[in-house]
Order: C-alpha cells, then sequence, then structure tokens
C-alpha cells in the first residue's frame, strides 16, 4: 500500500555552492558578545527566555494567591494585581514562548536539521538576540519607573491603558510599547535568518519534505510571524503616539474620571483589529513549532515513523494561512458589526479540520509502534492530552454564539493555558530533555525527569481542567476581587483555593528540572553521539555537542527522511538521514 | 506502561468532575435558552471526541509498549484512513457550526417591537436612560457632559427632553417583552454582563452598540462589568430586575426626566456656590 504513494530514492544532486570557512571566535568576547554561532545564540535565548519566564511564574503566584486569599496579603492590591496579571501574560506570550521556540530551539536545531554549518546571517542573528535581551530589559525596567509597569491587561486595549484608571499608564505602558517595537524589531531579523536557512542552506539531498516537522513547524511559524508581528508592531507605534503626542488613533471624545479629554474621533476597535491579527497567529506562531517537535519526539521514542508526514506538512500549511483570518473571533462582543460573527466562527471552525487531524496522526504513529516511555515521550504524551482538551474548548469559544456567554470568563483563561500555556510549555519540557544530550555532551535523570513529569502534568491538569467549571458558572477574568455576588456559591471560593495550592505545588517542583539541568552538567552519564538512535541530522554530527561549522570536513549527504525507523530490510531498527541506501529500501 | 492506566483515569476523572461538578451555567432568565442547548451539543460532540482520542492513546501505550523483540510496523500513510478521519471530523465540525450560526443570527436580528433601554457605563458605574412619553430617545455626545448632564443627552433635541434618567445603577425591565439595550461609554470599554440571561456586549466609546433579550424569570440580577477597565473594574456593579409589567410601570413613573435632573442639578449647583 505504501509503494505507490512513495518515491524511490534518488541519487542526491551535486553541490550548486562551495562550502565557505565560517568566522571562528577567537576569544570570549567574539564567542559570546559578537557570536556567530546560532548555538550559542540559541542558548542565550533560552536562557534569556526561561529566565523572564521564572519572573512570570512567580507573578502568577501573585494572582493565585490573590483569587484563593482575596486581600490575605497587603502587598497585593488591586494595582499589583493587575499588573502582575498584564506582565505574566505578556512575558509568557511573546517573551517566554516566541522567543524559546524560534529563537532557542529554531537556533540549534534548523542548522543541524537541515545539515547547514550555520544560519545565513550569522551577523545579523547576534543582532537579533541582543535588541531582543534588551527588549525584555526594557520591559523588566518598568518595575523601576514612577506608577510601574502597566496593568492594563495583556492585551492593552485603548482608551483604559492610557488613562487614569489604569496602573502604570504614566511610565509602565509607554515601555511596554518601546519594548514590544523592539522586540519585533529583534524577531525580524531572527525570522528572516530562519527562513532564508531553510530555503536556501539545505544540505545536498534534504528536499523539502526531506526535512523534519520540527524545521516545518519552526518554518511556518517563522513566515507567520513575519505577517503577523507588523500588525501589532503598527498598532504598538500608534498607541504610543496617542499617549505621548495626544493624537486619536484610537481615542475618541471621551471623559477620565469626569475631565473631558482633547481626543477626538479614533476607533478603540481598530486597536482590537490590529492587535489580534498580530494575536491569534500569534497562538499558532507557539503552537507550530510544539506541533513540529511533539511529531519529532513521538516518531523517535515510538521507534517508528511519523504516520501521514504530508498530510502532516499540509497541515501546518493549511493551519498557518487560515489562522491569519481568524482574529475576529476575540472580538465576537466587541461590538464591531455582528455580521463578521458568520465569517470569523466558520475559518475558525475550519481550523479544528487540519488540527485535528495532526491529532489523529500523533496517535497513529503509536498504533503498531514500539513505545519506549523515556522522559521526553511522556512530556509528549503529556501534550497530546492537555492539547485536545484545550484544543476541543476551542470549539466552544470559536462558535460565535456558544461564546457569548463564555468570553471574558475564567473559561477562556483556562482554555488558552490549556492549549498555549501547558500544552507547548511540556512540548518545551520534553524538548529539553530530548536535545540536551547533544547540546551537552551528557544525559539528564530520568528518574527525576519522571518525577518531574508526573507533578508537572498531572498537577497543571488539576490547574486548568476544574477552572473551565468556573467560566461555565459565568465568574468573570481581571477580577481583583470576586467580592459578595449572588450567583457565585461559597464553593467557588474552596475550588480557587484548591487551584492555588495545586499551582504553588507544581511551581516549586519546577526546582526539580533546575536542579537535574544544572547537575547534568557535570555528572550527567556521558550521552555519546546518538543516545536516541534517532534518524534525523542533527544526531549524525561528528563531534558531541558539535563544534562551530557543525559538520566537520564534509557536509552530510541526505538520502531519505528523518523518519526511517523500523525500516523491513535495514539492520536496525532506524536509518540515519545520511546512511547510504540499503538494498531494496523504499525511504521517501 | 502505567502512563496508559494513568490516562485512562485522567480521561474518567474529568467525566466524573463534570458530572458531580455544582459549578454549572446560572439558572436562565431569558430567550437565549438556545445558546445552552448549543452549549450543551458542543460538550457532547467534543467531549465524546476528547474521551474516544484518549482511550484510543491509552489502548495503544498499553499495547504497543516496548518489550524486548518487538518492532514497529513500517507504514508512512495511510491516505485512504486519513481521508475518512477528515470527512468524520469536517462533519462534526459542521454539526456544532450549523445550530450555532443559526442562533446567531436570532441574535442579532432584533425584534421590530423590541423597547429601547439606553445602559452608559463610567468609571465605575451604570447608568441607565429609557425613553419617556414619546417613545424616542433623543441624540447624545460625549461633549455636553457637565455637573448637569452626566450622560451628555443633546440639551437642544426635543426628543430627549422627557428621557427617563436611572443613575442609581438600579434598571428595572418588564417580563416578557423583548428588549434592545443600546450600549453607550463616556470614558474606556466596559461589558454589560448579567450571566443568567447569557447574552452580553461591549460598550465602546465613540459608538453606541447593542444587544436584545427577552426577560423570562422574575428576579433580581446582578450586572458586572466584563471588559477590564482600570482598578475599579470588579465594582461596577449595578441590578437588573425583571418585574411585572404592572410593577415595571409604576417604576418608570417615579423616575426623574431629563429636564427636571437638569433643573434640579442646577439649583443645587446654584447653592454651593453661593454658600
Amino acid at each position: 500500500m505504501t509503494d505507490a504513494t512513495v518515491p524511490q530514492n534518488v541519487a542526491p544532486p551535486p553541490a550548486e555552492v562551495e562550502d565557505v570557512e565560517l568566522y571562528h571566535a577567537h576569544s570570549w568576547i567574539t564567542k559570546y558578545v559578537f557570536c556567530q554561532d546560532a548555538k550559542v545564540i540559541a542558548i542565550q535565548y533560552a536562557g534569556t527566555a526561561i529566565t523572564v519566564g521564572i519572573l512570570a511564574l512567580v507573578l502568577s503566584w501573585l494572582i493565585r494567591l490573590q483569587l484563593a486569599f482575596p486581600g490575605a496579603i497587603p502587598f497585593i492590591d488591586a494595582t499589583v494585581y493587575y499588573q502582575s496579571v498584564t506582565m505574566h501574560g505578556m512575558i509568557m506570550v511573546v517573551y517566554m514562548l516566541t522567543a524559546i521556540f524560534l529563537g532557542g530551539f529554531g537556533n540549534y536545531l534548523i542548522p543541524l536539521m537541515v545539515g547547514a554549518r550555520d544560519m545565513v546571517f550569522p551577523y545579523v542573528n547576534m543582532l537579533s538576540y541582543w535588541v531582543y535581551l534588551i527588549a525584555t530589559l526594557v520591559l523588566v525596567a518598568s518595575y523601576f519607573v514612577p506608577g510601574g509597569p502597566t496593568g492594563a491587561g495583556w492585551t492593552l486595549y485603548p482608551p483604559q491603558s492610557i488613562l487614569t484608571g489604569t496602573p502604570g499608564h504614566e511610565w509602565g505602558i509607554i515601555l511596554m510599547l518601546v519594548s514590544l517595537v523592539l522586540f519585533i524589531v529583534g524577531f525580524t531579523m531572527g525570522g528572516l535568518n530562519y527562513i532564508v536557512t531553510v530555503l536556501q542552506a539545505r544540505t545536498r539531498g534534504m528536499t523539502l519534505m526531506r526535512m523534519p516537522l520540527t524545521v516545518w513547524g519552526i518554518f511556518a511559524a517563522a513566515v507567520m510571524a513575519l505577517l503577523a508581528f507588523p500588525g501589532l508592531f503598527v498598532a504598538g507605534v500608534m498607541l504610543l503616539l496617542d499617549r505621548t503626542l495626544g493624537t486619536s488613533f484610537f481615542m475618541p471624545s471621551l471623559v477620565e474620571l469626569g475631565e473631558r479629554k482633547d481626543y477626538v474621533g479614533g476607533s478603540p476597535i481598530l486597536f482590537q483589529h490590529l492587535f489580534w491579527f498580530f494575536g491569534h497567529p500569534e497562538v499558532y506562531i507557539v503552537a507550530l513549532p510544539a506541533f513540529g517537535v511533539v511529531s519529532d519526539l513521538i516518531s523517535v521514542h515510538a521507534r517508528k515513523n511519523i504516520f501521514g508526514y504530508r498530510m502532516m506538512v499540509w497541515a501546518i500549511i493549511a493551519i498557518g494561512v487560515l489562522s491569519m483570518v481568524v482574529w475576529g473571533h476575540h472580538m465576537y462582543v466587541s461590538g464591531m458589526d455582528p455580521w463578521f460573527g458568520f465569517f470569523f466562527a466558520v475559518t475558525t471552525l475550519a481550523i479544528a479540520v487540519p488540527t485535528a487531524l495532526k491529532v489523529y496522526n500523533w496517535v497513529l504513529t503509536l498504533w503498531h509502534a514500539d513505545i519506549h516511555f523515556t522522559t521526553p515521550m511522556l512530556f509528549a504524551l503529556g501534550f497530546l492530552v492537555t492539547f485536545v482538551n484545550g484544543g476541543i474548548t476551542g470549539l466552544y469559544l470559536g462558535n460565535v454564539i456558544v461564546d457569548v456567554p463564555l468570553s471574558a470568563t475564567l473559561f477562556v483563561v483556562a482554555h488558552f493555558h490549556m492549549v498555549m500555556g501547558i500544552a507547548p510549555v511540556l512540548v518545551i519540557f520534553g524538548a529539553i530533555y530530548h536535545w540536551y544530550p547533544k547540546i551537552t555532551g551528557r544525559m539528564m535523570d530520568e528518574r527525576l525527569g519522571k518525577i518531574h513529569f508526573w507533578i508537572t502534568f498531572l498537577g497543571a491538569y488539576a490547574i486548568f481542567f476544574p477552572m473551565h467549571y468556573l467560566g461555565v458558572l459565568g465568574m468573570p477574568r481581571r477580577f481583583y476581587e470576586m467580592g459578595e455576588t449572588a450567583f457565585v456559591p461559597a464553593s467557588a471560593a474552596t475550588l480557587n483555593i484548591f487551584i492555588t495550592v495545586t499551582a504553588l505545588a507544581v511551581g516549586v517542583a519546577q526546582a526539580i528540572f533546575f536542579y537535574n539541568l544544572f547537575r547534568s552538567l557535570k555528572y550527567g552519564a556521558p550521552a555519546g553521539g546518538n543516545p536516541w538512535r534517532a534518524a534525523s541530522l542533527e544526531w549524525q554530527t561528528p563531534e558531541t555537542p558539535p563544534g562551530h561549522g557543525n559538520w566537520g570536513k564534509h557536509l552530510p549527504v541526505v538520502y531519505r527522511w528523518p523518519y526511517a525507523y523500523s525500516v523491513p530490510g535495514a539492520p536496525e531498527d532506524y536509518l540515519p538521514q545520511n546512511a547510504p541506501p540499503v538494498a531494496g529500501e523504499h525511504s521517501p | 506502561m502505567y502512563i496508559a492506566f494513568v490516562m485512562v483515569l485522567v480521561v474518567a476523572g474529568s467525566i466524573l468532575f463534570h458530572v458531580l461538578s455544582p459549578w454549572r451555567m446560572t439558572p436562565i432568565a431569558s430567550n437565549w435558552g438556545f445558546i445552552d442547548d448549543t452549549m450543551g451539543l458542543t460538550f457532547l460532540v467534543t467531549g465524546t471526541g476528547f474521551v474516544a482520542v484518549i482511550l484510543f492513546m491509552s489502548y495503544c501505550l498499553y499495547r504497543f509498549r516496548h518489550v524486548p523483540g518487538r518492532r514497529a510496523a513500517y507504514e508512512p500513510e495511510n491516505q485512504k484512513l486519513e481521508a475518512w478521519l477528515g470527512i468524520v471530523t469536517t462533519i462534526a465540525v459542521v454539526i456544532l457550526l450549523a445550530p450555532g450560526l443559526l442562533v446567531w443570527g436570532q441574535f442579532i436580528t432584533v425584534p421590530k417591537d423590541a423597547m429601547e433601554i439606553e445602559a452608559v457605563g463610567a468609571q465605575w458605574n451604570w447608568s441607565f436612560r429609557l425613553a419617556g412619553a414619546d417613545h424616542q430617545l433623543g441624540s447624545s455626545d460625549v461633549r455636553y457632559i457637565d455637573t448637569t448632564n452626566s450622560l451628555g443627552l443633546s440639551p437642544a433635541d426635543p426628543k430627549g427632553q422627557d428621557d427617563l434618567l436611572v443613575t442609581n445603577g438600579e434598571l428595572h425591565v418588564p417580563l416578557g417583552k423583548p428588549i434592545k439595550v443600546l450600549l453607550r461609554s463616556i470614558d474606556v470599554l466596559h461589558d454589560f454582563y448579567v450571566p443568567e440571561i447569557r447574552a452580553k456586549m461591549d460598550l465602546v466609546p465613540g459608538i453606541v452598540t447593542y444587544f436584545w433579550f427577552t426577560p423570562t424569570k422574575i428576579g433580581e440580577y446582578e450586572i458586572l462589568c466584563a471588559a477590564f477597565c482600570g482598578t475599579g473594574h470588579p465594582q461596577m456593579r449595578g441590578k437588573m430586575i425583571i418585574e411585572s409589567e404592572a410593577d415595571f410601570e409604576a417604576w418608570q413613573a417615579a423616575q426623574q426626566t431629563f429636564e427636571q435632573s437638569r433643573k434640579s442639578a442646577a439649583s443645587q449647583n446654584k447653592r454651593a456656590s453661593a454658600q
């Protein structure tokens, strides 16, 4: 059945351009500051992203403590609460998830997986990181200005985000917008680099349809990001002008706590369109790399080719295209023309089809597989459960009329945390456990890894699954305190306490991961070059960790796809992409 | 391998939680029962999908776990199976979408005989305006707002003089009559949110938005704001009282008109400046 659909091996084409010698670092400064090695830049990106991610984790504790024990901690007043909500959200979505998937995994894995020596623009790549670092510093600096960081909610909706009633309307909002603009500048440099590298620097034999799905996911996400981020960029600049120069892009005539302002004629809804034109693709900018990575984790650890590879690639592309035309589902009750509801509900539910097909293919990969329950595999399976759970609640919120009662409730909070918080974070953990041996040459401890998995997966599910029901009840999000509200029973407060205690425990348990991460640097078992017996190219480097230039004297030549596991007739249960063809082989 | 059992437990636990959860939709007090039905249908379809996928996964995890000597099958794709799965999923999506869009069609089609009531949001309270004897609301604009005219009604518009102003945050509506709620904000975004009527909509400064519903259950309901509007957001509360038509008319008769409120506010201001 497979023979008809799979082309025969072809001899790799001759090299089109000569190999060029790279600029090698010769001092600490050229290695770590003016760094031109994508692998070092990747670690810098990931390290920065994880550091601000820890800040965001601590902020989530403040949010949860206030929700469970309102007013019990005097330090957390309404101002601090809303600032924490805003900074937690923005950091996690932009500065942590986007940065770590594209800047971290993208930089490390793209050149290795496509058989390149480095990114095609190494200098621009270095610049991209430093601009990202400056953006995060500007963001964090808002804690040290009068009024503190903005508390406008991560969506930063005007008019409130630049008016007196909102915390941080003085300086915080300005720093937030400047930081976002910088982030986008930095990201554009990185994104162009990832795209050009994938299109131009693949080694001989590495056709597009032989790329690992990780590369496909990151590639599609980078293309989408370059199309979507400009929406946020212009929204950010226009809002900055409204705030600092008094223009009226988003500001109609209005009254600010009793006093009439000079704004006239602007449209607050325009901001929402621009924001979500970025904001929804952003969900998939995080999700697509996670999709790609999880495909590879499942395939390697189940010793089986990913099921329906071509469908997986086309699904990534379909999701990428569709995700550019669904942004209005965030605005069903925004007051935009209600006829848009029909359009956005149809596009949004249509995106469920390619997404569901990906889920089926992951699960079908397990059928007749040889499943090894390694730590990376556990995290990949945890992703499947949380992603399916979070994905189906998207069908509630995408179906315009069902969204009406649920919008702005805790159901939304539970949904997006499950689908674009927990699910991608589980993939990040799985990916770190999986590629750590390549990055450091040592294994992470499996026992600690499994303990970390069980606490994180079950804990996170216990936090966010019940939260949906508070939303169904009607409890609104972004409430500093619920106060006496007739329709909210006392049991809701009990559930809030349970969620908070679980969240604190899961947060603290992440120490196990960091202990494992740092301890294994020195004490981890030596990994060898290919401890998982994986077929894709990054595991076939002559050195581990790979040196600058990745491939020693000669670039690898690719003869097959990266999923040649358990191929009939092959001596072992995997065939590396660069191993010469075996007799009678039918690999794509 | 024990992960297979844990995943089954996760599914079982989720179903159990759903059945036993005391946190359910509030008893409905409007005509939007169709919204609840659509949500129920969505739960059924998506819940089935979730259970099926995770249980199938658990079975594979148990059945195809690594044991010495096992080798995986080699099957790059199966286009027939993939096409079937695509078709089944598309059908499920249509089952969800079709009734959803029908109900949305009703939601955005306001009955012609609906009574118009205006809700005005300001940081951080609710005010309301009802048409007076002429059954018409006068025009309004933020630039008319001053100490005698907190809602910014046009002083020159004759239609607005008899409009009834309600500034204590308590809105009364008659049972069984369709109501079109016109929404206006004088400062930032707000959202008129009463969980029991299911419908909600943002208030956007600069434009007038709306939604409609028919009250179906006498009682007192809390109005919340569902669009973040600054530090006072959780305290922005109002009350909606659904009552019989007779009670409603009695309440209506006791409300001040725009004209009256202007006069009394002006005389108060005069007294204050004289002192």
